[in-house]
C-alpha cells in the first residue's frame, strides 16, 4: 500500500523536476545560470490559472487531446515500476497496454493538431505520426529481449532486471536493448537530437509545432504529461541499465530518484553537446534503435 | 432448436426481397416490409447464434423434421446442415450487421429517391444474408458450395447496383471473375476431397488416410480459393475497387462480414485436416505479415476515402491471418497455449472487425452524403456540421487502430499475447513465428497515423469546398435511421473493449467446436470421427480466460474512461468563458482552408518511406519566371497487383490472340475461301504421295 502511494506521488510530482534538472543542466554548459530547477513547477501553476484562448476552427477534439494524453500517460506509468517495488498495476500482457497506452495519447495529440487547420501543426502531427511507426518495432523487439529473460509478460516482472545477468551471456543483448531505449526515449520524449523542444517557431519540429496552439490551462497539461512521458520512459530505461537494488525500500526509492535525476543531467549534456538532425536524418538513427533491439534479440536466441 | 431458429431467418431473409417487387417503384412501403423481414431474420439468427454458444448441449439437432436429407449416395448421413461454436460464432456478424446495414438503408438509399436500384439492392441484401448463413451452417459440400455461390453471386449484383457508372461497372466485373477463380479452385478441392475421404460430408480427415501430397493439394487449393474471398494480400486485387464503388452499406456488409467468409471457411478446413506442417503455418503466417503491413501502407497512400478503408481490410485480414496461423503452429507444435490465442485472437478480430469496419463505411457513407465527395482532401471540417457522424466515424477511428479502451485492441492483444509466448524461456528454442511481433506492432502505429490522417482531414478543420466559407455551409447531419446502426456498432465496440471478460466464453465454445474435432484426429491416428470427441478432450483445453488478463484488461479500460471523462468534465468546468479566434499558427493574419495541411502532405512522410512498394506516381510541375503560370501537382499510387501485374498480363494476352483476329474478319468470301482451303487440304491427304513422286521421275 504504501509503495503504491509512494509510486504514484513519485509519478505525479517528480516529472517536472526532470524539466528543470535538464534546462539547469543545458544552462550550465552554456555558461549561465539557467532558470531555478522548480521553474517547470511554476510555468504548470501559472499556465492553470490562465483563461482559456481557443482557434475558432477548433472542435472538442481540440481540448480532449491534452486530457486524454495526461490520461494516458499517467496510466502507463502506473504500469512501470519504479525503484525496487513493483507497478501497483501488473498483469500478464501489460507491455502492450503500455505500448498501446502511448499510442492513445499520440492519437488523440496529433488529432488535435490537425483540429486548428493549420499547415505547420500538420506538419508536426505527420512526422509524430510517421516516426513512431519506427520506435514502436523498436521498442517491442526490446520487449522480446526482455521477455525471454525473465519469462514473464508483466513490465512489473521484466523490468527489474536482476543483476546476475550481467555476467551471463545476456550482457550483449541487454546492452545493444539500452542503446536502442535511448533512441526511443530521446524521439519519444521529442528530445534532442530527433526533436528540438526549445524552438518555437521553426518548420524543422516535431512536437512543439503540434501544439502551437494550445494555451493556458491545455498547455500546461501538454507541458506536464510530456514531461510525464520522459519520466516513465526514464524509468523504463534506467531499470534496464541501472538494475541496482539496495535490498532497503527506503533507500532503493532515493536510489531511484537519484538515477532519474542522473538521467535528466545525462539529457542535458547530450542536449548541449549535439546538434538536432536534419529532419531528413532522423529516420536513420530510429531504424538504428529497430536494429539494437533486434540485433539485442538475435543474439540472445542465436 | 438453434438450428430451426438459423433456417427460419435463412428463410425469412431469403424472402425479404421478394414482396417489394410487386409493389409500386416508389412506395416506401417496399422497403419498409424487406427491412422489417431481416429484422424479425436477425433477431431469429441472432438468438439462435447466442443459444448455439452459450447453451452447448442445445447445438445438437434440429427439433423439426425439416426435408433436408438427401439421397444417401451423396454421403448425407450426416446431415446436410448442422451447427456448432464456430459457424454460432460467425453466424453473429452475419445477422447483426445484415440488420443494421438494411435499416441504414431507410435513410441512405430510400426507395422514394432511388426507385430503379432500391428494389434490387434488397431483394440480393437478403439473399446474400440468406447464402452466408447457409454456408455458415453447411456440414456437406453440396450445401456449402450453394450458400458460397449464392452470396458470391448476389455481392456481384450489389457491388454492380449503381451499373449506369463505369467505375461500379469494371469494379463489378473484376469482382466476378475474381470470384469464379476462387469458386474453381473450391470446386477442385471438393473434387479432391471426395477422392480422398470417400464422401462428400464435411468430417474430419484422419491423419493416415491421405497422402501429403493429396493434402498439400487441398490446403493450397482452399488457401487460393477462400483467400480470394478473404482478401488476403496478393490475391486482394478486387477487393479495393469493389468495396469504394458499392453502396457505402453494402460495403459494410461486403468488408465487415463476406470477407470472414473466406476466413470462416480457411479455419474450419484447416481444423479438419491433419496437423499442418510448418510450412503451411509459415505460409499463412507470412501472408498475414505481408498483407497486413502492405494493406496499410497502401491505405495511407489512398486519397478516395472508401479505396482507404478497403486496403484497411486487407490489413486487418492480415491480422486475423497472423492468429490464424499462430494457431495452425500451435496444433502442429502441440502447444496449446499457442493454439488457444491465436485462435481467439484470429476469432475475436473477426467478430471486431466486423464492428469497427461497419461502423466506419456507414460513417464514410453518412460524410460522403454530406460532402458530396469522396476524395478526402476535398473534405473537411465536417465534425461541425456533422458531429454525431464525426463522434461516431471517431470512435470506429479508435477501435481500427488497436487502442484501448476499445474492442480493436483486446483482440490485437490476445495476438499479441500468443506471439510473445512463442519467445520461450532461456535455453528453449524460439519459433520464427516472434518476428511477427514487430511487425504487428508497425501495423498498429500505420494504421494509427492512417487513421489520423482520415479523421483529422475529413472531419476536423475548415472545409476545403471551394463553395463554403470557413465554417462550411450547407452541409446536413445525416438523420437518425443511419445514426442509430452506427451508434449500436460503436456500442458494441465499447462493450467488447470494456467488459472484454463477456467473449471469453463465446470464444472458448467457438475454440472448442472446431479444435476438439482436430485434437483427436491429430492425436491419435486410430480414432478419426467425430463421436470420439469426449467432454474430456474439450476440457483438456486451457480456457481464454485463464491465459490472457481479460479482467483486468476489462478494469483498466473502464477506468480510463471513467477518468478521460471526469478530467473532461473538470476542464469544461473550469474553463467554461472561452475567447474565439482565428487560428494563430504562429502569427498568420488571415489563416484560409486552402492554407491547411491536405491528407496527401500528411502521408506524404510514410508513403516516401514505404516508396518502394508503393511505387506512386507522381506528375511534379515545374515552376518557371518570376510569374509561373497555374499548375497542378498529382499523385497517384496503383494497386500493385491489379495494376502492376494482372492488367499488363491481361493486356499482353489480349495483344497475343488479337494476332489471329486478321483470320476474323467477318467476309462471308473469307469464310468460304477457307473452307475451299481446307477442302483442298483434305483432299490432298488422298494423293499417294509415295507413287506420285516415283512416277514423276520415271516419266
Amino acid at each position: 500500500m504504501i509503495d503504491t502511494i509512494a509510486h504514484i506521488a513519485l509519478l505525479v510530482l517528480l516529472p517536472p523536476l526532470l524539466l528543470g534538472t535538464i534546462d539547469k543542466t543545458k544552462a550550465r554548459f552554456a555558461g549561465r545560470v539557467g532558470a531555478p530547477l522548480l521553474q517547470p513547477y511554476f510555468d504548470i501553476l501559472k499556465l492553470a490559472r490562465k483563461g482559456l484562448v481557443l482557434s475558432a476552427t477548433t472542435t472538442w477534439a481540440f481540448r480532449m487531446g491534452p486530457v486524454i494524453t495526461l490520461v494516458a500517460v499517467a496510466a502507463a506509468g502506473l504500469l512501470v515500476p519504479f525503484g525496487g517495488s513493483g507497478a501497483p498495476i501488473g498483469f500478464s500482457g501489460d507491455l502492450i497496454l503500455f505500448a498501446y497506452l502511448f499510442g492513445l495519447a499520440r492519437f488523440f495529440t496529433t488529432t488535435a493538431a490537425l483540429d486548428t487547420g493549420s499547415a505547420f501543426e500538420g506538419m508536426g502531427a505527420s512526422r509524430e505520426a510517421a516516426f513512431s511507426c519506427l520506435t514502436e518495432p523498436a521498442l517491442f523487439c526490446a520487449f522480446l529481449v526482455l521477455a525471454r529473460l525473465s519469462g514473464s509478460l508483466s513490465l512489473g516482472e521484466m523490468l527489474p532486471v536482476p543483476s546476475g545477468w550481467s555476467f551471463s551471456g545476456a550482457a550483449a543483448p541487454l546492452i545493444l536493448i539500452s542503446l536502442g531505449l535511448v533512441v526511443i526515449l530521446l524521439a519519444e520524449a521529442c528530445r534532442i537530437p530527433v526533436d528540438d523542444p526549445n524552438t518555437h517557431l521553426e518548420l524543422t519540429m516535431i512536437h512543439e509545432a503540434m501544439i502551437l496552439d494550445h494555451g493556458g490551462p491545455l498547455l500546461g497539461m501538454i507541458l506536464y504529461s510530456s514531461s510525464m512521458k520522459l519520466f516513465v520512459l526514464g524509468a523504463v530505461l534506467m531499470s534496464v541499465i541501472a538494475p541496482f537494488h539496495t535490498g532497503t525500500a527506503y533507500l532503493d526509492w532515493a536510489l531511484f530518484v537519484g538515477e532519474m535525476l542522473a538521467l535528466a543531467v545525462a539529457i542535458g549534456a547530450l542536449e548541449s553537446l549535439t546538434a538536432r538532425l536534419k529532419m531528413r536524418r532522423v529516420p536513420y538513427l530510429l531504424v538504428s534503435a529497430i536494429l539494437f533491439c533486434g540485433s539485442g534479440f538475435v543474439l540472445l536466441v542465436r | 432448436m438453434t438450428l430451426d431458429l438459423i433456417l427460419i431467418a435463412m428463410a425469412l431473409s431469403a424472402v425479404s426481397g421478394l414482396p417489394g417487387l410487386f409493389m409500386a417503384r416508389g412506395s416506401a412501403w417496399a422497403q419498409r416490409i424487406a427491412v422489417i423481414l431481416i429484422c424479425a431474420a436477425s433477431l431469429a439468427g441472432l438468438s439462435g447464434a447466442f443459444l448455439g454458444l452459450l447453451v452447448p448441449g442445445i447445438a445438437a439437432g434440429s427439433a423439426f423434421p425439416w426435408p433436408l436429407a438427401g439421397p444417401p449416395s451423396l454421403g448425407t448421413e450426416g446431415g446436410l446442415v448442422g451447427i456448432d461454436g464456430l459457424s454460432s460464432f460467425f453466424l453473429v456478424p452475419v445477422f447483426l450487421v445484415g440488420c443494421l446495414g438494411s435499416i441504414y438503408g431507410l435513410g441512405y438509399w430510400p426507395q422514394a429517391h432511388r426507385p430503379a436500384s432500391a428494389r434490387r439492392l434488397q431483394l440480393f441484401w437478403g439473399l446474400l444474408v440468406a447464402g452466408m448463413a447457409l454456408l455458415l451452417v453447411a456440414k456437406h459440400a453440396l450445401t456449402f458450395i450453394l450458400g458460397w455461390e449464392v452470396m458470391a453471386l448476389s455481392s456481384f449484383f450489389l457491388i454492380a447496383v449503381e451499373d449506369r457508372e463505369s467505375e461500379s461497372r469494371k469494379a463489378g466485373f473484376i469482382y466476378l471473375i475474381a470470384t469464379h477463380i476462387g469458386s474453381l479452385s473450391i470446386f477442385a478441392m471438393f473434387a479432391l476431397w471426395k477422392w480422398t475421404t470417400g464422401s462428400f460430408a464435411l468430417g474430419p480427415i484422419s491423419a493416415g488416410v491421405a497422402g501429403m501430397g493429396a493434402l498439400s493439394a487441398l490446403f493450397f487449393l482452399a488457401l487460393m480459393g477462400f483467400g480470394l474471398k478473404a482478401g488476403i494480400m496478393p490475391l486482394h486485387f478486387w477487393l479495393p475497387g469493389a468495396h469504394a464503388n458499392a453502396p457505402s452499406h453494402v460495403s459494410a456488409m461486403l468488408s465487415g462480414v463476406v470477407l470472414k467468409m473466406g476466413v470462416y471457411a480457411l479455419v474450419r478446413f484447416v481444423f479438419l485436416m491433419p496437423e499442418a506442417p510448418p510450412s503451411w503455418c509459415g505460409a499463412v503466417l507470412g501472408l498475414g505479415m505481408i498483407g497486413g503491413l502492405l494493406g496499410v501502407v497502401f491505405a495511407i497512400a489512398q486519397h478516395d476515402l472508401k479505396r482507404l478503408l478497403a486496403y484497411h481490410s486487407i490489413e486487418n485480414i492480415g491480422i486475423i491471418m497472423m492468429g490464424l496461423g499462430l494457431a495452425m503452429l500451435g496444433r502442429s507444435a502441440h502447444r496449446a497455449d499457442w493454439l488457444v490465442l491465436g485462435l481467439a485472437g484470429c476469432l475475436l478480430h473477426v467478430w471486431n472487425h466486423g464492428l469497427f469496419k461497419s461502423l466506419l463505411f456507414l460513417g464514410a457513407g453518412s460524410a460522403i452524403r454530406g460532402a458530396r465527395k469522396r476524395r478526402i482532401d476535398l473534405m473537411g471540417g465536417l465534425a461541425k456540421s456533422m458531429p454525431w457522424t464525426a463522434a461516431l466515424f471517431l470512435a470506429g477511428a479508435v477501435a481500427i487502430c488497436g487502442l484501448p479502451p476499445l474492442n480493436g485492441f483486446v483482440s490485437e492483444l490476445l495476438v499479441y499475447l500468443g506471439l510473445f509466448r512463442t519467445v520461450g524461456l532461456p535455453g528453449e528454442p524460439v519459433s520464427a513465428a516472434v518476428v511477427a511481433a514487430p511487425v504487428l506492432a508497425m501495423i498498429g502505429a500505420l494504421a494509427l497515423a492512417c487513421f489520423v490522417k482520415v479523421y483529422g482531414i475529413a472531419f476536423l478543420g475548415s472545409s476545403r469546398r471551394p463553395d463554403s466559407g470557413p465554417l462550411s455551409g450547407g452541409v446536413r447531419e445525416s438523420p437518425a435511421s443511419m445514426l442509430a446502426p452506427m451508434s449500436v456498432l460503436a456500442l458494441c465496440c465499447a462493450l467488447i473493449g470494456c467488459v472484454p471478460a463477456l467473449v471469453g466464453p463465446l470464444l472458448d465454445a467457438a475454440i472448442g467446436s472446431v479444435v476438439a474435432i482436430g485434437y483427436v484426429v491429430g492425436g491419435a491416428a486410430g480414432a478419426v470421427n467425430t463421436a470420439a470427441v469426449s467432454p474430456a478432450t474439450l476440457g483438456e483445453l486451457p480456457r481464454i480466460a485463464d491465459l490472457a488478463p481479460l479482467r483486468p484488461i476489462g478494469l483498466v479500460s473502464g477506468i480510463l474512461l471513467v477518468t478521460i471523462v471526469c478530467l473532461a468534465a473538470f476542464q469544461w468546468l473550469r474553463s467554461r468563458r472561452v475567447r474565439r479566434v482565428p487560428t494563430w499558427d504562429c502569427g498568420y493574419a488571415a489563416p484560409g482552408p486552402r492554407m491547411q495541411y491536405t491528407a496527401s502532405s500528411f502521408a506524404r512522410t510514410i508513403t516516401a518511406m514505404f516508396a518502394w512498394a508503393l511505387r506512386p506516381r507522381e506528375s511534379v510541375p515545374r515552376i518557371e519566371g518570376a510569374f509561373p503560370a497555374p499548375s497542378r501537382l498529382e499523385s497517384h499510387v496503383d494497386d500493385a497487383v491489379l495494376d502492376g501485374l494482372i492488367l499488363p498480363a491481361a493486356r499482353g494476352t489480349a495483344r497475343l490472340f488479337g494476332w489471329f483476329r486478321r483470320f476474323q474478319r467477318g467476309l462471308a468470301q473469307q469464310y468460304i475461301l477457307y473452307i475451299l482451303v481446307i477442302l483442298v487440304l483434305l483432299l490432298c491427304t488422298l494423293i499417294p504421295f509415295g507413287d506420285l513422286i516415283p512416277r514423276i521421275f520415271s516419266r
